[in-house]
């Protein structure tokens, strides 16, 4: 594992098949609550399985798969990791 | 029946779990069709209640089985979520049963951790074991059990497997035959002080059936229903729990965090998972089915199987229970009723049973559909459907939720109001609702098809089609004007699971249609028969005759209205009497025009009476006029609010009225046929 500068990305802009881990959700109480309780807190390990770059996108986070709107899945901002390193494994 | 057990006590146990985990087939399997299907109190929500025999030491025990809404958690986000927990403090079940997916076991066990806090035993069926030991997941039953401190048990729900030994667990932690110590999580350590403060200012002023320890942690999640509880309980000494709350806004994520490590410390101890990497078979499919391209391909087929499942199934049945049930049951009436007055005769023959054959020739096509709708909703394919059409939807400011319910409007507007109900926020719900009678069903269709080719020749396809664009494109404008303002331009959230792929349970699905249809009967059944009752009297009463009828007398004192659509007022008794069903214009339209019986009559009179103008602005009025009865019934049984339904069939007349008012000046000014 590299140290250095960690990149920020929001959920959207991550691409098609990678691993990050969540390091905050952005957006009203009951956005952040819904999508906490579906496993998006912070440090969570996800694998991006499907964005097309417009409409929405697929995350398989603790083991089910959600979809997140294009808006929604800005308002996720991860920290992407080298591929490998973000499976469950703290 | 079996006489009460010698504790003389039907237990009631309340059945938990997330969406699309098996729960309903579960509860199938309890209570068969001893199930009674209503609306929680004061929602639109479905309340199944069913009762499961037992047998306990060789005696039958009754256990009352209440269906909680499928819930991600208990926080009042949703309805659904109110309800669940509401349910739980303040009726207090015997014991929850929380059903959970074995192949998603972290989410899942979200929420089992909030029940934990609650003051009800609970036990544990990890459900859909099949599938999480297809994928290789090999879970601990007895780790987990003696990490969580609650009876689990495993099962098999599709296969019957497990679903007794639930039964049997429910049944022994309820007569405290096992002991129940759960253990709970924690919140994340920075947050715990703050929790402990929370705690000591409201110690003493939690109302009742509430613990104090989750009234606690539910303020710091930023519950609005519980905040509001406790400020309006505390008065002035809310003001420093409001301060210590504004201080720590990030709570809701600690507290939620603090589940998850929990949990993900029980997970690595009862569960081993294969490598990751593995592509399973839900992955193979969705690189077609969510596809951007394919995917829609998919979903064209699906939906063309719908349809034509609709014309080649629903449409010949109907068309037989038509003839063989209703018309026959109209003669025969007529035949028993000779020498009865005529308007007794008219009451019977044509209103009641023109209305029950209403509700009964809609049976066909609402069971295909329902039986179509519950197939895709269990084998999962209708979240990728949503999913596929989300980026389109949003032009309507609706997510991809939205899409099949307006799509089955196509087909009838009936199930399309029914299908909402996979809709789960209540304001998109609402919204789609009301632009559901937007889309032209295939009774307005026929009418169109008959009376377009009388004024338009080969032109009317074009003209057809131009209508139904029309419809499409008020609906989209509707959609972006009611949803920034009636709906308060809340921009709505797309957050879905995407289920499995899994095979169907014939059970679930039979069982689904078999409620659904009945609660059509029950709810809209009554309201359509009066309807169609009372359309008859005002187009026959006083004297029998259609031309001198209420009826008529409306359509002429509506006729300045008409006049400046170029309609007179023939052609708006036409319209009002497509309310008990849209077929009903070209019937009346033949009355009044005296054309009944003659060949090619109706078009000849038409022809000779309407000018293209008016012509095109009746059909485009036809097109966008407020619903049938039936359709309306439904939208006041799915929104649970008679203002909302007179606020749609308000909006559809003035809509319709004004396109019309649009096309017949705007024909007049560019000098077609004015």
């Amino acid at each position: 594992m590299t140290l250095g500068e960690k990149r920020i990305l929001p959920l959207g802009e991550l691409a098609e098949g990678a691993q990050a881990r969540v390091l905050q959700v952005q957006g009203g109480q009951a956005f952040r609550g819904r999508v906490a309780t579906l496993g998006f807190t912070l440090g969570a390990p996800l694998r991006l399985l499907q964005n097309a770059g417009r409409g929405p996108v697929i995350v398989l986070i603790r083991g089910t798969r959600v979809a997140l709107g294009r808006g929604e899945a800005l308002k996720v901002l991860v920290a992407p990791e080298e591929s490998g390193d973000a499976t469950p494994q703290q | 029946m079996q006489p009460p057990s010698s504790e003389g006590r039907t237990v009631t146990v309340a059945l938990a779990g997330q969406p699309n985990v098996g729960k309903s087939t579960v509860f199938n399997l309890l209570t068969g069709l001893s199930q009674h299907v209503g609306n929680w109190p004061g929602k639109t929500i479905e309340r199944k209640v069913g009762v499961h025999h037992h047998r306990r030491d060789g005696e039958s025990c009754a256990m009352r089985i209440v269906d909680l809404p499928g819930t991600y958690s208990l926080t009042a986000n949703s309805p659904e979520e109110q309800i669940a927990r509401d349910y739980v403090i303040r009726e207090r079940p015997d014991a929850v049963a929380v059903i959970a997916d074995a192949a998603s076991l972290e989410r899942n066990l979200y929420l089992l951790a909030e029940f934990l806090f609650l003051p009800v035993p609970v036990v544990l069926g990890l459900n859909m074991t099949d599938v999480a030991e297809r994928q290789e997941i090999r879970i601990s039953p007895r780790i987990l059990e003696a990490a969580l401190g609650v009876p689990v048990v495993p099962m098999t729900a599709t296969k019957n497997q497990g679903v007794g030994e639930l039964v049997a667990a429910v049944d022994r932690v309820i007569r405290g035959a096992i002991a129940y110590h759960p253990s709970r999580p924690a919140i994340r350590e920075d947050h715990r002080a703050v929790l402990e403060e929370i705690r000591t200012l409201i110690a003493g002023q939690v109302p009742d059936p509430y613990p104090d320890e989750w009234v606690a942690l539910k303020l710091l999640e930023g519950d609005a229903e519980i905040t509001r509880l406790m400020r309006e309980r505390m008065q002035e000494r809310w003001e420093p729990v409001r301060a210590v709350l504004t201080r720590h806004e990030d709570a809701l994520l600690a507290v939620a965090s603090g589940r998850y490590e929990w949990i993900g410390r029980i997970v690595r101890a009862a569960v081993t998972r294969p490598r990751a990497g593995q592509i399973t078979l839900t992955d193979r499919l969705d690189r077609v089915a969510t596809h951007p391209f394919w995917g829609l391909f998919v979903l064209l087929g699906v939906l063309g199987v719908v349809f034509w499942l609709t014309y080649n199934v629903g449409a010949p049945l109907q068309a037989l229970l038509d003839k063989h049930l209703v018309q026959a049951g109209a003669h025969w009436l007529r035949d028993v009723l000779v020498g009865a007055p005529w308007w007794l005769v008219g009451v019977l023959a044509d209103g009641a049973v023109a209305g029950a054959g209403m509700v009964i020739t809609f049976l066909p096509i609402l069971i295909v559909f329902f039986a179509v709708l519950g197939l895709l909703e269990d084998v999962g394919y209708m979240a990728r459907a949503a999913f596929v059409m989300d980026r389109f939807m949003h032009v309507l400011g609706l997510h991809g939720r939205s899409f099949l319910p307006l799509f089955l409007g196509f087909g009838c507007n009936v199930p399309a109001v029914l299908g909402t109900r996979i809709i789960d926020a209540p304001r998109a719900r609402l919204l789609t609702i009301l632009l559901t009678p937007l889309v032209p069903c295939t009774a307005r269709m026929a009418v169109l098809a008959v009376l377009a080719p009388i004024f338009f020749g080969s032109a009317a396809p074009w003209v057809s089609w131009g209508l139904v664009g029309l419809s499409l494109v008020v609906l989209a404008l509707l959609g972006l004007v009611l949803r920034r303002g009636v709906l308060g331009g809340e921009s709505l959230v797309f957050v879905m699971e995407i289920p499995l792929y899994h095979l169907p349970n014939v059970r679930t699905i039979a069982l689904g249609v078999w409620q659904r249809t009945l609660a059509f009967l029950k709810k809209a059944g009554g309201t359509i028969l009066v309807v169609s009752i009372v359309v008859w009297a005002l187009s026959t009463l006083p004297a029998g005759e259609m031309d001198t009828s209420y009826l008529a007398t409306l359509g002429r004192v509506l006729a300045p209205l008409g006049a400046w659509m170029g309609l007179e007022w023939r052609m708006l008794v036409a319209l009002l009497s497509s309310f008990v069903a849209k077929e009903n214009t070209i019937a009346t339209l033949a009355i009044l025009y005296r054309a009944a019986g003659e060949e090619g009559g109706l078009a000849g009179a038409l022809a000779g009476a309407w000018t293209p103008a008016a012509a095109l602005a009746f059909l485009a009025v036809q097109m966008l006029f407020i619903p049938c009865a039936a359709t309306v019934a439904v939208i006041r049984q799915e929104t649970g609010s008679w203002g909302w339904t007179v606020f749609s069939v308000a909006l559809l007349a003035a809509i319709s009225f004004s396109a019309g008012i649009a096309i017949f000046q705007g024909a007049a000014l560019l000098g077609i046929g004015g």
